[in-house]
């Protein structure tokens, strides 16, 4: 055995798995996954860009007459609402796409997963990826807007990765559990549907925490993005008139129930993806 | 202890939460025992074939050995990289071209995705497609695609690779180059787990082979006889089991062939050619009125087309012990690309109800070329004019 060619040693196959394969082909074929889904909707059509732009900013339009017109927010008793109002839903419409777009991916993508050693797990977060990438374009028009109506540039805005990652997290993990549980139980998918569009309403998205009634508030902080969405306000927005998270929680055991719930659906996506990873493709 | 794999199979299927909260009774499962105790060893540098009819384990056991499924018990052990591939051009992305395509699969198959850019090249060279580098793979034709697939899967460098079937496909000189390659394999370093229906291309190119059957290793060792045992298991099917409980079966088959225009026996028929069917028969017991059955049955498992026929010329309507039977004859091809099966059975007094003979699967054959919709291709004469031309 001394002059012949270097021979690989045997190694025991464990079978599929949410990572399988290795971490650098996962991050490459994560990268590659979401970037081609990315250039699909953007170079697919002439007009790309432009149209992932136009939902948000029609439901800005729609939004900003209702609640300046008919619900009458004023800019005094909230500075800056229709730039908040931009912000918010391009920030939520990344919760929105990565979640929504993740629960059905897994079994889209069913013949990559009956037919290959694929990383399971690569699935659901480069749906996660490409609404970021979406969102990072979005987040151009949002600045542009921000300095048009004379907010800022502030040194807050440079605190907005502290924003981001808790969300993304969040996201990720919902992605698992979601893109998981819905090869097993199939109505998971529509289930979503309600549960996003209730914390679309449950989350300070098109109103501001601040003219919500008390009792209301110190609820609605108990919903992890709440508090994430509140401090956003603050360092994007600016901090006038805007009450801190934890005088919208008046006292800590809402904030604390957030960061259980925070912490749980985290543990649970992490643990349910592992369990179901080996198994999802004779679920299929 | 060899792999095993069994899947539970629920008599009703619960797969919404909704079921599954307002559902109280406990679930039903049938077991099935896809794989038992199976146990084998392919060394380096092997073509190791695997046989075995539908149902058998075969596709089970190469997703084991792919780590798409995990086994049940036993382990799989293996040295050096392996294309997790069984099927070609999965992970073949419509919308993309080529290139892009070349370089999703490679870092699928593990290569990094600056090494999966460099064979681009080469895959499409051997492929015949570098005019078509930049066309999204929609606008390919089925043939293209295949060759796309099959380069990758060639210039990928694992040194294993599971092949699940591929050899029918593309036209004939496509075909040739395909083995060509697997010639190549076979003397190199690489492995192939190759799994197939075509016993001729298990005795071609395996260097052993083993066979499957409801699960269980029924042999393993040299090609050309797990090939023969393989034939063997397909002819030796009576009805109700009767050659299994060692009885002497009315009437055995012994042969069953597919022949081209020129009367060459052949494995795989191209589409549109002439196809001859020939079968052998040998008679254990005196039969009255016999009547010979064959019919095709896709991959769907539909029944495309299929006859029945008695004794022909001037003889008496019996069959004597001892006797022997040669069925052949010219059949219209009109079957679309695909894989079929031929079920074949024998009965008494021209009566459906007596069968003395009946196999499920007597041969496996593909046929192929470019696709068409639906299950059989017409022979047409339709032309579309613009009106008032």
């Amino acid at each position: 055995m001394s002059a012949g060619p270097v021979v690989a040693e045997l190694r025991e196959v464990k079978g599929p798995s949410a990572v399988g394969g290795g971490w650098s082909r996962f991050f490459e074929l994560l990268w590659l996954m979401s970037v081609t889904e990315f250039k699909k909707t953007f170079f697919g059509t002439v007009l790309g860009y432009v149209w992932s732009l136009v939902r948000p900013l029609m439901l800005f339009v729609v939004l900003l007459l209702v609640f300046t017109q008919v619900f009458k927010i004023s800019s005094d008793e909230v500075p800056h609402y229709p730039v908040l109002l931009l912000f918010n839903i391009v920030l939520f419409g990344f919760f929105q796409e990565g979640t929504g777009g993740a629960v059905t991916s897994v079994l889209l993508q069913e013949g990559i997963v009956r037919k290959t050693q694929f990383p399971r797990l690569v699935i659901p977060l480069a749906v996660v990826l490409t609404a970021l990438f979406t969102f990072g374009l979005n987040m151009i028009v949002v600045f542009a807007f921000l300095l048009g109506f004379g907010v800022g540039p502030m040194w807050t805005w440079l605190l907005f990765p502290l924003i981001l990652l808790p969300l993304l997290v969040f996201t990720c993990a919902l992605a698992m559990l979601l893109s998981a549980l819905n090869v097993r139980f199939r109505d998971v998918a529509i289930i979503w549907v309600v549960i996003a569009t209730a914390l679309n309403y449950g989350t300070p998205v098109i109103y501001p925490l601040k003219i919500v009634p008390e009792t209301l508030k110190h609820l609605l902080v108990i919903n992890p993005l709440t508090p994430i969405f509140q401090q956003a306000h603050i360092w994007m927005i600016g901090p006038e008139k805007t009450e801190s998270v934890y005088a919208a929680a008046g006292g800590p055991l809402p904030l604390i129930a957030a960061a259980a719930i925070y912490v749980g659906v985290c543990v649970a996506g992490v643990w349910v993806f592992n369990r179901e990873a080996p198994r999802i493709a004779e679920q299929l | 202890m060899g792999v095993e794999k069994t899947f539970r199979i629920p008599t009703h299927r619960v797969d919404s939460l909704k079921e599954r909260l307002t559902t109280f009774s406990q679930q039903d499962f049938r077991e099935l025992h896809a794989l038992r105790d199976v146990s084998f060893e392919v060394r380096r540098g092997e073509f190791f074939g695997i046989v075995g009819r539908n149902g058998s384990g075969k596709s089970t056991l190469l997703k084991i050995l792919a780590s798409i499924y995990a086994a049940d018990a036993g382990r799989v052990r293996m040295a050096g990289r392996l294309a997790p591939f069984i099927e070609l051009g999965v992970g073949f992305n419509n919308e993309l071209t080529a290139r892009e395509n070349v370089e999703l699969n490679g870092v699928m198959m593990g290569l990094s995705r600056r090494d999966a850019r460099s064979r681009l090249g080469a895959v499409l060279e051997f492929a015949e497609l570098e005019e078509f580098v930049d066309l999204k793979l929609k606008n390919y034709s089925s043939g293209m695609l295949v060759r796309l697939a099959f380069s990758v899967m060639i210039q990928s460098d694992a040194e294993i690779l599971l092949i699940d079937e591929v050899l029918a496909v593309g036209d004939a000189s496509f075909q040739q180059k395909c083995a060509d390659v697997f010639y190549e394999i076979r003397d190199s370093d690489r492995t192939v787990v190759f799994v197939t229906h075509d016993m001729s291309a298990v005795e071609q190119y395996c260097h052993r082979a083993m066979l499957l059957h409801d699960g269980e290793v029924k042999s393993i060792g040299d090609s050309g006889e797990v090939a023969r045992s393989y034939l063997r298991l397909n002819f030796e099917q009576a009805p109700g089991g009767e050659a299994d409980m060692g009885g002497i079966a009315d009437v055995t088959l012994d042969d069953v062939w597919l022949e081209d225009g020129e009367g060459k026996r052949i494995v795989n028929v191209e589409r549109d050619t002439e196809l001859r069917f020939g079968a052998g028969f040998e008679a254990h017991r005196a039969i009255e009125g016999p009547s010979f059955g064959f019919s095709f049955v896709n991959a769907d498992g539909v029944e495309v087309a299929g006859f029945g026929i008695g004794l022909s010329g001037d003889v008496p309507d019996r069959l004597e012990p001892g006797q022997r039977v040669r069925l052949g004859g010219r059949i219209e091809n009109r079957l679309a690309p695909g894989r079929y099966v031929v079920k074949c059975w024998v009965h008494r007094d021209h009566n459906y109800a007596n069968l003395v003979l009946h196999s499920p699967q007597v041969l496996d054959f593909v046929v192929y070329g470019d696709a068409t919709a639906g299950v059989v291709s017409l022979d047409h004469e339709v032309k579309a004019r613009v009106e008032g031309s």
